[in-house]
C-alpha cells in the first residue's frame, strides 16, 4: 500500500466517522452489507477501467456495455431457456469480444480511444433499447434461477456479517488483477506501455498486443460486473441501466492514483476509491441530501480529494527540492504529480 | 573593441551544499562573439540564467551600462536587452511565424475586440526576415519548418525585442552542417549590426569557426579565456578537462573476426531508389559517418525493426534473418541505443532496475512472477560495471545525468548477450567523462567478440573511436575509410558526396 493508497484510506474513515456522528445508522449492519454489495459490483468495472487508463487509454462505453450484456443475459436464460452456465460464458465471451474490437480499432486504425469507446457507448446503449424495443427487461412470474441468484447476489453469513458474494467476488477479482499489475512481467508491459510507448517498443515489448489485451480484459471484467448487477436489480430499463457507470469506474480509477496519462494506478488504490465513492452515495441517502444533489456532492468531494494531493505533492516536492538543489527536476514534473 | 556595456563581476550561486558558481566575471562589448565551453556541469546554464534573470546570484552583481544591480528579473533582463534562444524551443507550431515573433505584442485594431492587426504584423516580420536572409515567408505555419528555421524565428523573436546580447544554448546541436554553416553566417551578420552573442556548445571547431573569445567553465569556476589569437582546440580541451585529452583511439585486443551483421542491398522508406551494403566483423567499431539527413537512423531504424525494410535483405552470421519488431531484432542478439534516449531509451519515472529488466524480463521469473531481488541484484552488478553514479538502484531514471542516463540504455542491452549493438550517437549530450567511460566499454564489448555499429555526427568520436568508418551520403554509402586514410576531410569529402 503506498502513500497515496494510505491517505485515501484516512479519507474514507473521516468520511465515515462523520456520517456516522450524524446518523449513527452508518453501521447498522443491514447498511453496511448493502453498501459493500455496491461496492463489490462496482469495484469489478472500475479495476476493468483501470486496466485501460494504465495503457494511456479509455474507456467510456462501459455503463452501455452493462445494460446491452445484462439485457442479453436475462433474455437469454429467461425467454430462450439456455443453461444458465452456458449464457454465463456466452456474455463474457460477448464482452471480451468489444473488448478486442475496441483495441484493434485503437491500435491499427489508429482511432483515438476516446472516440472509438465513445461510438462503444452510443452504439451499445442503441442497441440494448432496439433489442427489448425499450422495455424492461427481467424476470417473469415464477422464473426461478436459485444457484445463480445464491452465487451472485446471495450473501453469505461470515461472523454474523451478512457478506455480499459480490464482495467475494471483488476480493477474486482484485487479488487476480493485483498479482497481475504488479508482479507479473505482463503487468509491467502494462505500465512500460502507458508510461512511454515508444520506449517499451525499442525494449522489445509488442505495444499493440499489450494495448488489445488491456481492452479484452476490461471487457470481460465488465461483462462479469453485467451479470452482477442484472442478477443484482433483477428488471433492466436498457435507457437508463448503467448509466454514467462509466463515470463512475473512471472516477474510483482517478481517485485510486491512476493517471489520465496512462503508466500510474495501483489496485488497492481503485478499490478504495469505488469504496469512497459508495460511501458518499450512502452519505447523501442517510444525511436526508436530496439525492438529486448526488452527483455533485460525489463531484465536489472528489474535486477536494484530487486539490488536496495535489498541495501535498507539491509541498512534497518543494522540500525535496531544497533537500537537493541538484536533482533534475525537469523530467516529467506533470507525471510525477502522479506518481506518489 | 568598443566598451562593455554588460558586466558580471564576482558572480556566485550557492544551492545547499553544492557551489554551482564561483566568483565568476564576466564582460560583453557590442558586437562581441563568446563562447561558453565546458563540460556538462561547469555552470554554464547557470550562468546564463543569472544573465537571464532567471535565476538569483547569490552574490556579486551585474552592471549594465554603468548602472549596477544585484540582480535582474526576466523582465529588467529583456528591457536591459539581453535575449534567450533555448536549447529546446519555446515556440507554437499551431502558429505561423509572424503570430510567434510577436506572440504577446501582437499589433491590434482599434476597438473592444483588439482583433489582431495581420497586416502590420506581417509588414514588422518581414524585415527581421530579410535582415537574417531566411528563407520562408511570414506567414508560413511554423509546423512546416525545419527546426533549424525554428532557430531563427527564436533569434527574430530576441531582434524584434531590442536585444542587444543574445544567448544561445547549444544552437547547432541538432542542425545539419549546412544549416550550422547558415547559423555561423547569422551570427556574423548579428555582429556586424552591433549584437553580442554568447553561445554554449559542446562543438570545438564552431568555436575555431565564430568566436571572438571563449570562456571556460570548470566546476562552476571560470577557468581560461582565449581570445581569438589563442584559440585551439588543444587549449580549449585543456582548459575544459584540466588535463591533455589522451588520444580516443584504443586499437582492439585481436583483428576483427567475420562479418557477422550483413546488410545487403537494404532500402528505407526515406530512400526508397537508394540501397545500403555494409558489414560489421565481430570485434569491430564500425563508424558510420554522414551528414544529418543521409539516412543513418533509418538504416539503424530498419535494421532493428522499427520500421520496415523496404527490400534487400540483413544476414546474421551469414544466414539471411527476417526482421519485423524490434523483438525480433533482440531476439536474434541485435541491439539498439536509439538517438533520443528520453523518448525511445527509457522510461524516465521509472526506477533503474526495471528499465535494465524490461527487454529481458522473462529472465528474471520465479513462478510466474517477476523476482524483484534479482532484478536489483542485476541492477546493482551493471551499475559497478558501467560506473553509473547513484546511490540507489530504485531511483527514478530521469533523475540522473545524461551520461548516467545513456549508461542505463547500455545497461539494458549488457545484461543480454549482445551480438550486435548498434549506437545511434551514443554520447550527444554527455560529458566529457562520461564519454569517456562510454568509449571504453565500447571497446571492451569489441573484445569480447561484440560487432558495433556507431552512428555519429561527431567528428572527434567518429574518427576517434572506429576501427573502420563508413560514410553516407543521401541513402547509399558513399565511401569506407581504413585508419590510415582517417581525416576530418576525407570524411566531409565523402559526406557530401565527393569521392577522395
Amino acid at each position: 500500500m503506498n502513500k497515496k493508497d494510505l491517505s485515501l484510506l484516512v479519507l474514507i474513515l473521516v468520511v465515515g466517522a462523520v456520517v456516522t456522528f450524524i446518523n449513527p445508522r452508518f453501521l447498522l449492519v443491514g447498511n453496511l452489507s448493502n453498501t459493500a454489495n455496491q461496492v463489490g459490483m462496482f469495484g469489478i468495472f472500475s479495476i476493468a477501467e483501470a486496466f485501460v487508463i494504465i495503457i494511456g487509454g479509455i474507456e467510456l462505453s462501459v455503463g452501455s456495455v452493462i445494460a446491452l450484456l445484462g439485457v442479453l443475459f436475462i433474455d437469454l436464460i429467461v425467454n430462450h431457456d439456455v443453461n444458465w452456465m452456458l449464457a454465463f460464458a456466452a456474455i463474457i465471451a460477448g464482452g471480451l469480444a468489444i473488448g478486442l474490437v475496441h483495441g484493434t480499432l485503437v491500435t491499427r486504425m489508429h482511432i483515438q480511444p476516446f472516440v472509438v469507446t465513445l461510438c462503444g457507448l452510443l452504439i451499445y446503449r442503441g442497441a440494448a433499447r432496439y433489442y427489448t424495443e425499450d422495455a424492461t427487461a427481467g424476470f417473469g412470474f415464477g422464473a426461478s434461477f436459485p444457484t445463480l441468484e445464491w452465487l451472485t447476489a446471495g450473501r453469505t453469513n461470515v461472523l454474523g456479517f451478512p457478506l455480499p458474494h459480490s464482495v467475494v467476488a471483488l476480493i477474486i477479482v482484485a487479488t487476480v488483477a493485483w498479482v497481475l499489475l504488479h508482479r507479473s512481467v505482463f503487468g509491467r508491459y502494462l505500465y512500460a506501455v502507458g508510461k512511454n510507448e515508444e520506449a517499451a517498443r525499442y525494449s522489445g515489448i509488442r505495444s499493440d498486443r499489450v494495448v488489445i489485451s488491456a481492452y479484452i480484459i476490461c471487457g470481460g471484467l465488465t461483462a462479469f460486473a453485467a451479470i452482477l448487477i442484472a442478477m443484482y436489480t433483477r428488471s433492466i430499463s436498457p435507457a437508463v441501466h448503467g448509466s454514467f457507470y462509466e463515470l463512475y469506474a473512471i472516477a474510483a480509477a482517478v481517485l485510486g492514483g491512476c493517471s489520465l496519462r496512462g503508466g500510474e494506478g495501483s489496485i488497492i488504490g481503485v478499490v478504495l476509491g469505488t469504496v469512497l465513492l459508495q460511501v458518499l452515495q450512502n452519505l447523501v441517502n442517510l444525511l436526508g441530501i436530496p439525492s438529486s444533489l448526488n452527483f455533485a456532492v460525489m463531484g465536489t468531494v472528489i474535486l477536494i480529494g484530487v486539490l488536496g494531493d495535489q498541495y501535498l505533492v507539491q509541498r512534497r516536492r518543494a522540500t525535496t527540492a531544497k533537500a537537493k538543489p541538484q536533482a533534475n527536476v525537469a523530467a516529467a514534473p506533470l507525471e510525477r504529480a502522479n506518481a506518489e | 573593441m568598443p566598451e562593455p556595456f554588460l558586466e558580471l563581476v564576482d558572480i556566485s550561486k550557492t544551492y545547499p551544499g553544492v557551489v554551482a558558481l564561483d566568483h565568476v566575471d564576466l564582460k560583453v562589448a557590442p558586437g562581441e562573439v563568446i563562447a561558453l565551453i565546458g563540460e556538462n556541469g561547469a555552470g554554464k546554464s547557470t550562468l546564463m540564467r543569472v544573465l537571464g534573470g532567471v535565476v538569483e546570484p547569490s552574490g556579486g552583481l551585474i552592471r549594465v551600462d554603468g548602472v549596477e544591480r544585484g540582480s535582474f528579473t526576466v523582465g529588467e533582463a529583456i528591457q536591459a536587452g539581453i535575449a534567450f534562444v533555448h536549447q529546446e524551443l519555446n515556440l507554437f507550431d499551431n502558429l505561423d511565424v509572424a503570430g510567434n515573433v510577436f506572440i504577446g505584442r501582437e499589433p491590434v485594431h482599434g476597438g473592444p475586440l483588439r482583433l489582431i492587426d495581420r497586416k502590420a504584423l506581417y509588414a514588422k516580420v518581414r524585415p527581421l526576415l530579410e535582415r537574417l536572409g531566411a528563407d520562408f515567408e511570414p506567414d508560413a505555419p511554423l509546423a512546416e519548418l525545419s527546426l533549424a528555421q525554428h532557430q531563427l524565428v527564436e533569434i527574430m523573436k530576441a531582434l524584434s525585442l531590442d536585444a542587444r546580447l543574445v544567448i544561445m544554448d547549444e544552437p547547432t546541436s541538432s542542425l545539419t552542417l549546412t544549416e550550422t554553416d547558415r547559423l555561423m553566417r547569422v551570427i556574423a551578420g548579428l555582429k556586424a549590426d552591433g549584437v553580442s552573442i554568447i553561445f554554449i556548445t559542446h562543438r570545438l571547431n564552431e568555436v575555431m569557426q565564430c568566436a571572438d573569445r571563449a570562456v571556460v567553465l570548470r566546476d562552476g569556476r571560470m577557468v581560461g579565456a582565449l581570445t581569438r589569437a589563442e584559440l585551439s582546440p588543444a587549449a580549449m580541451i585543456r582548459l575544459m578537462i584540466g588535463r591533455d585529452l589522451r588520444s580516443l583511439y584504443v586499437p582492439p585486443a585481436a583483428a576483427p573476426g567475420e562479418a557477422v551483421l550483413d546488410i545487403v542491398e537494404a532500402v528505407t522508406d526515406t530512400y526508397p531508389e537508394r540501397a545500403v551494403s555494409l558489414s560489421v566483423r565481430r570485434g569491430e567499431i564500425l563508424g558510420l559517418a554522414g551528414l544529418v539527413g543521409s539516412g543513418r537512423t533509418e538504416l539503424a531504424r530498419a535494421i532493428f525493426g522499427v520500421d520496415p525494410l523496404r527490400g534487400g535483405a540483413i544476414r546474421l552470421d551469414g544466414a539471411p534473418v527476417r526482421i519485423a519488431s524490434p523483438r525480433a531484432a533482440i531476439e536474434h542478439g541485435i541491439y539498439l541505443v536509439p538517438e533520443d534516449r528520453k523518448s525511445s531509451g527509457l522510461l524516465l519515472d521509472v526506477s533503474i532496475a526495471e528499465n535494465i529488466s524490461l527487454p529481458d524480463l522473462s529472465s528474471y521469473l520465479r513462478l510466474w512472477l517477476v523476482n524483484t531481488a534479482r532484478e536489483t541484484e542485476n541492477a546493482r552488478r551493471q551499475r559497478e560495471r558501467l560506473k553509473i553514479r547513484t546511490p540507489d538502484v530504485e531511483t527514478a531514471v530521469g533523475s540522473l545525468s545524461g551520461g548516467n542516463q545513456q549508461k542505463v540504455v547500455l545497461a539494458k542491452w549488457l545484461s543480454m548477450r549482445p551480438k550486435v549493438l548498434i549506437f545511434d550517437e551514443p554520447t550527444r549530450g554527455i560529458d566529457v567523462g562520461a564519454k569517456q567511460e562510454i568509449y571504453d566499454m565500447l571497446r571492451r564489448l569489441t573484445d569480447a567478440g561484440v560487432a558495433v555499429l556507431m552512428i555519429s555526427s561527431d567528428m572527434e568520436e567518429v574518427i576517434g573511436v572506429s576501427d573502420r568508418i563508413a560514410v553516407m551520403h543521401e541513402g547509399a554509402i558513399s565511401g569506407f575509410l581504413d585508419r590510415s586514410q582517417f581525416s576530418e576531410h576525407n570524411v566531409l569529402q565523402l559526406a557530401v558526396g565527393h569521392t577522395i
